[in-house]
């Protein structure tokens, strides 16, 4: 059955004319060209679709079109001001934090909602953050390190 | 999947209305419902959201000073419950076991229940706890234990047109401590082999006056260890004393031989894991056990 869907996408409002059964995913990916948000597994095991929905981390996979509506959501696409990367990105790009690059979308969702709600994270706090997003390349290491040098940025730009 | 309705309903009365002429899935985080219904697993032509029902997603103080949980509420929003999170840490840890963050912040409570899966890792200390289920369907409202939602694998005694409400958690007693452990090849984001979840109660000089001991994914629903929750009863926690009922919960578990353990195996793993949360209800209490 087809269905409008409207919310906001990275601060805009939009209206998405969807099949009921389309997931967020499958809404942002394939009606709004947003291509960014990868899809892997598609039940909730990879993380590679990890959005934020109310600035909550969630699997787009899982999640129907429907049950956005009126929702805030933010994609990779939004993370960052324009021409600018958001210091997560930088931070992986400096530590060697992406290879393939695949979940790297859904790890920056994870790390900027964690930074968000606990700006100076432990170790144990990082891996427990990202532990839905599942990296096959680099194994975790430099994420790791990433995000927390991405908190050391985002601390001194506050200060 | 065919045609699928959507319907995002305020009142429950518009749920029970909804429901009527079966082929409707309830759909609360959806985490276990919508890989269902994509594989084929499940099918439905209507799913009824629950997230908008104020009633479904609410967390309160019962009159008893117990808890009522509505059965949408997320297991993440639950764990944002200061007074909740102090009360109920074993229960909350065993919910936050579930999946990653990303599941946490859809996934529900009623929805572990009412998956139905014998892994199910939040229902283990529910049961133990005490918990009842707040049911509402076309003949009205009944109450019913958490332990007799879950029939089989999957199937629950709810029948159609009715829904999960509430859990209700009667208020905590004093000297009573309870734990869940589960073991799983990964630490996280993984389905556990085997669980034991136990609680306990003390009479004032220190003896076990009652117990539980409930298993996962060891039988085809959450299974309570009675045999060796009687074995507890009258003693004083002692290392012999849980090793002794961990042995007779490891006789009383029924599982089967998978592709994530054997059967002996998981028997050995529900003996060590009994044993494990035991001591570990005993220590909360300030017990010396030797």
């Amino acid at each position: 059955m087809k269905t409008v869907v409207t919310f906001e996408v990275n601060g805009e409002p939009r209206e998405a004319l969807a099949d009921t059964r389309d997931t967020l995913l499958e809404l942002l990916r394939d009606r709004l060209g947003l291509t960014g948000t990868k899809e892997g597994c598609s039940n909730g095991n990879c993380g590679s679709c990890t959005v934020l929905v109310d600035g909550e981390p969630v699997c787009a996979c899982l999640v129907f079109g429907g049950e956005v509506e009126g929702a805030k959501v933010l994609t990779i696409e939004g993370v960052a001001a324009s021409n600018t990367m958001h210091p997560v990105q930088a931070a992986l790009i400096k530590y060697g934090g992406t290879q393939c690059g695949f979940c790297t979308s859904g790890i920056v969702l994870s790390a900027v909602a964690l930074l968000r709600r606990n700006p100076q994270p432990t170790d144990h706090e990082i891996r427990h953050a990202i532990a839905g997003n599942i990296c096959r390349c680099t194994g975790y290491g430099k994420i790791v390190e990433a995000i927390k040098a991405a908190a050391v940025d985002l601390q001194e730009a506050r200060l | 999947m065919l045609e699928l309705h959507y319907n995002r309903p305020t009142t429950l009365r518009d749920v029970v209305g909804l429901l009527d002429g079966g082929a409707a899935r309830l759909l609360a985080g959806g985490t276990d419902l919508i890989p269902q219904l994509r594989e084929g697993r499940r099918s439905a032509s209507r799913v009824v959201d629950l997230k908008r029902i104020p009633e479904l997603n609410a967390v309160e103080r019962g009159p008893d000073g117990g808890w009522r949980i509505g059965a949408a509420v997320t297991i993440g929003k639950l764990g944002q419950n200061s007074a909740f999170a102090i009360e109920h840490r074993a229960l909350l840890a065993s919910a936050q076991l579930i999946g990653s963050l990303q599941i946490q912040n859809r996934a529900s409570l009623g929805g572990n229940v009412c998956n139905a899966a014998p892994s199910a890792d939040a229902v283990p200390l529910l049961i133990c706890l005490g918990a009842t289920a707040e049911i509402v369907g076309p003949g009205g409202r009944r109450i019913i234990p958490v332990a007799s939602v879950a029939m089989a694998p999957g199937r629950t005694s709810l029948v159609d047109g009715e829904v999960l409400v509430a859990l209700v958690l009667p208020a905590v007693r004093p000297r009573t401590a309870a734990a869940y452990e589960r073991f799983t090849p990964r630490r996280e984001m993984d389905i556990a082999i085997a669980g034991a979840g136990a609680w306990i109660e003390l009479d004032a000089a220190g003896a076990i006056v009652d117990a539980k001991i409930a298993l996962a994914s060891v039988a085809p629903t959450t299974l309570f260890a009675t045999q060796a929750q009687q074995a507890l009863i009258g003693s004083k926690p002692s290392s012999a004393l849980f090793t002794e009922a961990a042995s007779v919960a490891a006789r009383e578990a029924r599982p089967i031989s998978d592709t994530r353990g054997s059967e002996d195996y998981r028997r050995h793993l529900v003996a060590v894991l009994s044993r494990r949360v035991l001591a570990t209800c005993a220590a909360e209490l300030g017990c010396k056990i030797e």
